[in-house]
């Protein structure tokens, strides 16, 4: 193990996977020369050269496109589109083709690329830079999105996804690119479409990805300390495919939910972890699930509009309370929050 | 002066032997072609039958009109090249030489079909062949060749991409950041604008600013040129051209002015066109055209092309009585393939079916 960045498992992923295949090559907006805008890449087209590492015009649809055209014949693209914003730029290619030329031609053409785009509000980069928009891929057949919160799934789950036959979009954060943790010095591929518990407890289970994953483990740390409260927390960490079932499972024992996430709340992920609480526990349910979401507006740029919008650490530990106390429980401390 | 001095180095005799062998010869390419118009031609027009008669559903695209266009770009292709191309792609399927049964299969929906009754009329996929799609949204395939000629680029291969598009899609953005991404990268790729001159009934005039499309390769310094698409010995020289381009790494953008004998697709009675217009589309077709010119060169004779379009039809006939024997995909087969790799929690479920077993089902 090594306590790294979430950039530098990122960074560490991608060029272990370039040295093992050939057929891995990186594309994407000011990613080679200029390293990349959130500097993911940095180094790399000192390493590998211009042919592995492709600085290409700001034309998202043409170089998502030529990069799912080459997936086709073989090679394993890693797109980097700036922020997931700019992605809607590409929204055809993704959509009307990344996801369906598997199923469409009847099974006869792979589509091995992978999509690596950041998505995330809070550094005041307003309403069209703000965006947490990984619903409109989560919501396609054929495509696989996946959302990681730790430096080591960021790693493990990267490398699975260069490694799948099938496009990936790997949604990551901007603000969890500076947050550190334990990564295994091995390149053991993650399992994608699984989620992961992070933390075991009974009294409620909280659920997020990505940002809100890692808010959640915080929170729930937090208020085991302060409160003595034992909080089962599911980091998602794959949006489509979705675990329903260790999120189900995960609520039959606590009997409540919270779900936190940074996306607006109206047909938001979260609407659909619900529902699925809903078919799937029912029966073992002891107060209404609970969301945690994005005021829906567009994200202003003042500071103290911005973090208004944007959930936080507090919202999410209201959201608890209320849910636990929906249920008759009581607290064994008074928390700072009250 | 150049024939003078040839005349003087070569003898009357041998001048003459090889000029008769380059006669024969091209006779033996026209017939060739007129061949394969004329099976694509019957096999459209079966094609806009089975619609009718609802064996054939979905959109239906036909390249009735293009047939030398098409006989012509797909002869200057090697085997191992590939080939893109929109959603009117049925003519290309057969020139690549992709069993005309297995086409037709795939039009009526059937397991023998192309795709495996997936992909319809605008979705014809054959790796075999190379034939790398149809493709129904107006742009899509362009990106896509794009990156299949990166793909031989990156990993220095002679093959190129031939990637074809009506000419409404040179107005689209996908169209001009594959061109600019083509000539920034030196790759082998045609691209091909199948010129009819409309889009559905809009015209190239109100939708083209520079109505000459060929002339969109010069802002990316891609060499480019205009050619008649209704002669497919001119489109298969000028596609040999524009491929020898692009095996040599760079880029080639060919316009391919050709003709479009009925509505957008088989359900469009194209009212919008003029009295003047539909009648001159006789004096346009390319399938009579090239007969009239193979009996006048003597090359062949009325009698001799009767019983070929008589063969072709036979043909033809067999050809959907091969595709309509054919069955129907089983419904156990609609979740295989949403994803090349199997992954966990992928939903399996039919429309109505829980989520979670209940407790009767449990």
């Amino acid at each position: 193990m090594t306590l790294m960045s979430y950039r530098q498992a990122l960074h560490d992923a991608l060029r272990s996977e370039m040295l093992r295949d050939e057929n891995v090559l990186l594309m994407g907006e000011e990613i080679g020369v200029f390293e990349g805008s959130y500097k993911i890449t940095a180094g790399l087209l000192a390493e590998f050269g211009e042919k592995r590492v492709r600085d290409t015009p700001i034309a998202e649809e043409g170089f998502t496109g030529a990069a799912i055209g080459a997936a086709m014949l073989g090679l394993r693209p890693v797109v980097e589109i700036m922020t997931i914003n700019f992605s809607l730029l590409a929204l055809d290619q993704i959509v009307n083709h990344a996801a369906k030329i598997y199923g469409m031609f009847g099974g006869q053409a792979k589509v091995p690329m992978v999509i690596r785009t950041p998505g995330g509000g809070g550094q005041q980069l307003g309403a069209t830079h703000s965006q947490n928009i990984e619903l409109y891929y989560a919501f396609v057949p054929g495509l696989k999105v996946v959302a990681p919160s730790t430096p080591a799934d960021a790693k493990a789950l990267l490398i699975a996804s260069i490694r799948d036959d099938d496009p990936v979009l790997f949604l990551e954060n901007l603000a969890l690119y500076n947050t550190k943790g334990e990564v295994p010095n091995h390149d053991t591929p993650a399992v994608i479409g699984k989620a992961a518990v992070t933390r075991e407890g009974h009294h409620l289970s909280l659920i997020g990805y990505s940002r809100m994953a890692h808010v959640a483990k915080k929170v729930a740390d937090q208020l085991a300390d302060s409160d003595g409260l034992d909080i089962e927390v599911i980091d998602l960490r794959s949006l489509r495919p979705l675990d329903r079932e260790t999120v189900v499972e995960s609520v039959k024992k606590t009997h409540a939910a919270v779900i936190v996430e940074d996306d607006w709340l109206t047909y938001g992920i979260g609407a659909e972890v619900a529902a699925s609480i809903s078919d799937g526990a029912f029966d073992y349910l002891d107060a209404p699930v609970r969301r945690v979401a994005m005021a829906e507006v567009p994200m202003p740029y003042s500071k103290s509009l911005e973090s208004a919008a944007l959930p936080s650490e507090n919202d999410v530990i209201q959201a608890i309370y209320q849910t636990l106390e929906a249920i008759g429980h009581r607290r064994t401390k008074a928390g700072p929050h009250d | 002066m150049s024939d003078v001095k040839r005349n003087t180095r070569k003898s009357p005799t041998r001048t003459t032997a090889a000029a008769k062998a380059d006669a024969a010869k091209r006779a033996e390419r026209l017939l060739d072609f007129y061949r394969e118009m004329l099976f694509i031609r019957r096999f459209e027009e079966r094609a806009a039958r089975g619609y009718t008669q609802a064996l054939i559903g979905g959109y239906c695209h036909l390249n009735l009109g293009e047939e030398a266009s098409v006989v012509g770009l797909i002869s200057a292709l090697r085997p191992t090249d590939y080939l893109f191309t929109n959603y009117r792609e049925h003519g290309y399927a057969i020139a690549r030489g992709i069993d005309p049964r297995r086409i037709m299969a795939e039009l009526y929906g059937r397991v023998d079909g192309v795709s495996k009754g997936w992909g319809g009329s605008m979705h014809m996929f054959d790796l075999t062949h190379r034939l790398l799609g149809g493709y129904g949204i107006v742009g899509g395939q362009v990106p896509l060749a794009t990156g299949a000629a990166l793909a031989i680029d990156y990993r220095g291969g002679g093959d190129v991409v031939m990637c074809t598009m009506g000419d409404g899609t040179t107005n689209i953005g996908a169209f001009h950041e594959s061109l600019n991404i083509a000539g920034l990268w030196n790759l082998p790729i045609v691209y091909v604008i199948v010129n009819n001159r409309l889009g559905m009934g809009t015209t190239v005039e109100k939708s083209s600013a520079e109505p000459e499309l060929y002339k969109r390769g010069a802002a990316y310094r891609i060499e480019s040129a205009r050619v008649d698409g209704l002669d497919p010995l001119a489109v298969a020289e000028a596609a040999a051209h524009a491929i020898e381009v692009a095996r040599a790494g760079r880029p080639y953008l060919l316009e391919v002015v050709s003709e479009r004998l009925r509505g957008h697709s088989v359900v469009d009675p194209a009212k919008y066109r003029t009295a003047e217009e539909v009648a001159s589309l006789k004096d346009h077709d390319p399938v009579h055209a090239l007969a009239a010119r193979l009996v006048a060169e003597g090359v062949s004779d009325d009698v001799t092309l009767a019983i070929l379009d008589q063969e072709i039809m036979a043909n033809i006939e067999e050809i959907s009585a091969f595709a309509e024997a054919s069955a129907f995909p089983d419904v156990d087969t609609l979740f295989d393939y949403t994803y090349a790799t199997p992954v966990p929690n992928d939903s399996r479920r039919l429309p109505g079916q829980p989520l979670f077993a209940t407790g009767a089902e449990r």
